[in-house]
């Protein structure tokens, strides 16, 4: 995830040289599953030496004439973090955050928002364009390139608006867009309401490339909608969102990526249809029945996959209004379907984050969207591992697997990689909110729950991005 | 009980010691003086962001008729998406310490983030399109004193389900005192997932017969702009509560304003059957039996500590029976 050239940017800072010694490795991607002292040097994975050998190595000075990773290893500078109990993971990466800037800088910006992420254990985020005004244009990317280069925790990747100012009427100059370092294009927080403006843009994204993220709904059935219309809504008198809503919109854009031979990244699945459509498409693609080009990938967030609208009987619009909204329990499983079978590869925060006059209101009058960065892994390690739903080895590969879906190396724990990991210790016992956020914003889903497991060191394109207060390390 | 807010945190018994205390309030309204003076000194502040006639006039005379200091605000909606947040009002009011806020808003849920940010009791008095509590006590009082009890009724919910708080409530209450509730309507105006609350569902009147009551509900005008129904005409043509559809033991009830010649024949509102003027009149000593519980009823934690103190006979003396100290205890 080297920041030269690369469509993400980040602050960048001194390389890490640090082991963590007596730590379990796990990528399963890589083929990693052991317990192996870590050694980074100069931001790259250097060694997964033998438990102990490494740390010795470095706690006798670096004494010449010891041979392997200890010899490496050795240096004055090198920090000893002890991994024993604990668990490094690749880097999460979060294809979908709101990171409020420009202009909403009260609720999120680059700083808060990426320092969020690191202390989730995410080593890479991508920024969503729906700011104030929308990223449409390339001076507006250069601009966030540049300002991310000084505030940026970790690497960020933008993308822009495809229609201007997210109208839905006109498309923004992608190709300029591209050559100005957006990574991508989102109109999220809105769907494309117009197929013909939505077929055009598939057909522009054949001259500049970029995953075209979308956010699936049809307007006119969301209308005034605040949740998932079903057995709550009814008793709660609120304005329902149907399922079908998601369902008729991620049918048509599947329908139109095929035909233009598209690239296409469906964002926040929520119900079941959706899943079953992504399936379906993925199952043409795999049989070769598919033009050139065209591909599809899918996300689900955190949220969606623990909660259901029964939540929302509270009526607490701060952790529990988000759009698209918790759906049915049958909906819930379906998400978990697809993550397992890889129809969903990756898990999505949508952090989004509010400030209290936003949400200290009537649940209708209340703004969309809830934080989730710094809770995500402990979450789903919390509700779906321990909880049985799910197993460790495929939570942390959906947490990574927001990458290449954006033409990002997925990060890896593999000897030679650039350091990119998470961390943890998956024991450790908290409350988000508890102690406060780094996010700017309160709105966390899981704000008051108790959750077990957390990120403690995060290290991110070879830097060290955020270590836990309470967390102690020590220098060689 | 510390606030009104729904029809769905309250139980039976809940119900019961509310009904209780209103026939001892119907009682005192058949005396001259009809006023008593358990809130001499307290203050209920009525605070309606939306239009309303019987609801805002029955809380304000039933805080009158408990000698309480009453301060009635009518705020427009507009007023507030332009200016001040309900928490901000809210705030400002706590501040002349009130016993009571009585709220309606258009919106659900905002007597619910009241009740949160102020020590005053709070009473949902509508809010959106959720609940109505007071409505479905009055409506229950109302139709027990006509039936006896309701354990067994069939009642029918006619109409605009969907956009009906009084429906929601009432749904509930029905069923918590005993009574099997079917909702009725167009399916364009029934939500969809009803049937969760317990409630059957039917989409014409074909089986009204099986009904003992009727509840029907309001029909708004501005309905047919969301292409709910086609016409008013319509509508009325498929489900107007009318005599030609009606059998002689069933009752026919109503939560006002009727739009007569549509949700339901102008003839039937005359008729014996009809218990619209029955609510109305409930509607008073049911408010001041929802003031009376939350401001002078016993608080539970008490009636705890008074039971271990005194073997729990001080709950027995007090005005409106015995039911207090038992439901007292499980609300």
């Amino acid at each position: 995830m080297s920041l030269d050239s690369s469509p993400l940017a980040g602050r960048g800072g001194p390389a890490a040289d640090l082991i963590i010694s007596r730590v379990r490795a796990l990528d399963p991607v890589a083929g990693i599953d052991g317990v192996y002292d870590l050694v980074v040097r100069g931001g790259r994975i250097e060694a997964l030496a033998e438990p102990g050998s490494a740390a010795d190595a470095a706690g006798s000075g670096g004494a010449a004439g010891r041979a392997g990773a200890a010899d490496a290893a050795g240096s004055a500078a090198t920090e000893l973090i002890d991994g024993e109990g604990l668990t490094a993971f690749p880097g999460f990466f979060d294809p979908h955050v709101h990171l409020r800037t420009p202009g909403q800088e009260h609720k999120e910006d680059l700083q808060t928002g990426t320092r969020a992420a690191a202390a989730g254990g995410y080593c890479g985020v991508i920024a969503m364009a729906n700011t104030s005004p929308p990223v449409s244009t390339p001076a507006d990317i250069a601009a966030l390139r540049e300002r991310a280069a000084t505030q940026a925790s970790i690497p960020v990747g933008f993308l822009a608006t495809a229609t201007v100012g997210m109208a839905g009427e006109e498309l923004t100059e992608m190709v300029a867009l591209r050559q100005a370092g957006a990574i991508g294009f989102s109109d999220d927080g809105l769907p494309i309401r117009d197929a013909a403006i939505m077929r055009r843009v598939l057909q522009y994204q054949r001259m500049c490339g970029g995953n075209l993220a979308l956010h699936e709904e049809e307007p006119a059935l969301s209308a005034d909608g605040v949740m998932h219309e079903g057995e709550v809504s009814a008793i709660l008198g609120l304005a329902g969102i149907p399922a079908a809503s998601e369902r008729v919109q991620v049918e048509r854009d599947i329908a139109l990526a095929e035909f233009e031979g598209g690239r296409i990244h469906l964002q926040h699945l929520s119900c079941a249809e959706s899943v079953a459509a992504v399936r379906a498409a993925k199952a043409r693609i795999a049989a070769g029945e598919t033009p050139e080009g065209f591909a599809v990938t899918a996300e689900a967030t955190p949220h969606h996959l623990c909660l259901t609208d029964e939540a929302v009987r509270s009526l607490d619009p701060a952790r529990f209004k988000m759009n698209p909204p918790l759906r049915s329990e049958a909906d819930r499983q379906a998400l978990l379907e697809g993550l397992r079978d890889g129809t969903v590869e990756c898990v999505a925060t949508d952090h989004a984050p509010h400030a209290p006059e936003d949400k200290q209101v009537p649940f209708e009058q209340a703004a969309m969207g809830v934080t989730g960065l710094e809770v995500a892994f402990a979450a789903l390690h919390t509700e779906l591992v321990l909880g049985g739903a799910i197993g460790l080895e495929l939570l942390v590969d959906r947490l990574a697997g927001g990458a290449e879906p954006f033409g990002i190396a997925r990060p890896s724990l593999a000897v030679g990689s650039e350091a990119n990991v998470a961390l943890c210790d998956l024991g450790m016992e908290w409350v988000p909110g508890a102690e406060g956020y780094e996010s700017r914003s309160t709105n966390c889903w899981c704000d008051g729950r108790r959750l077990t497991g957390r990120p403690v060191v995060t290290l991110a394109a070879g830097r060290i991005a955020y270590r836990l207060r309470s967390f102690s390390v020590g220098a060689v | 009980m510390r606030h009104l807010l729904s029809i769905e945190e309250l139980d039976r018994a809940a119900i019961e010691q509310i009904l209780a205390r209103a026939e001892s309030f119907a009682e005192v309204g058949r005396r001259d003086i009809k006023k008593v003076p358990t809130l001499r000194g307290r203050t209920v502040i009525s605070l309606f962001y939306e239009a309303s006639t019987r609801t805002s006039a029955s809380f304000d005379l039933a805080a009158k008729r408990l000698s309480a200091d009453l301060v009635s605000m009518k705020a427009a909606t507009s007023s507030v998406e332009k200016g001040e947040s309900l928490l901000d009002t809210v705030a400002t009011l706590s501040a002349y310490d009130p016993a009571a806020i009585v709220i309606r808003h258009p919106q659900a849920g905002a007597a619910r983030i009241v009740a949160e940010h102020t020590p005053a009791a709070v009473v949902n008095a509508g809010d959106g399109k959720h609940e109505h509590p007071s409505q479905a006590l009055l409506d229950v009082f109302a139709l027990r004193r006509r039936l006896g009890a309701l354990d067994g009724a069939n009642i029918w919910i006619v109409g605009d389900v969907l956009h009906s708080r009084v429906a929601r409530s009432n749904l509930l209450a029905f069923q918590r005192m005993g009574a099997a509730v079917t909702v009725c309507g167009p399916p364009t105006l029934i939500p969809r997932g009803i049937e969760a609350s317990g409630c059957a569902v039917e989409y014409s009147l074909d089986r009204l017969g099986e009904a003992d009551v009727i509840y029907t509900l309001r029909m708004q005008h501005e309905r047919m702009r969301g292409a709910y129904v086609p016409s008013l005409a319509e509508y009325a043509e498929h489900f107007q509560i009318s005599p030609r559809r009606l059998s002689a033991r069933q009752l026919v009830m109503h939560p006002g304003p009727v739009n007569r010649g549509v949700e339901l024949a102008g003839s039937v509102l005359d008729e014996e059957r009809c218990l619209v003027t029955d609510q109305v009149a409930a509607g008073l000593v049911v408010r001041m039996a929802i003031l009376y519980e939350l401001l002078a009823g016993q608080d539970p934690t008490e009636a705890e500590s008074g039971d271990s103190r005194a073997g729990g006979d001080d709950d027995a003396s007090r005005a409106g029976g015995t039911a207090l100290g038992v439901v007292g205890r499980s609300a």
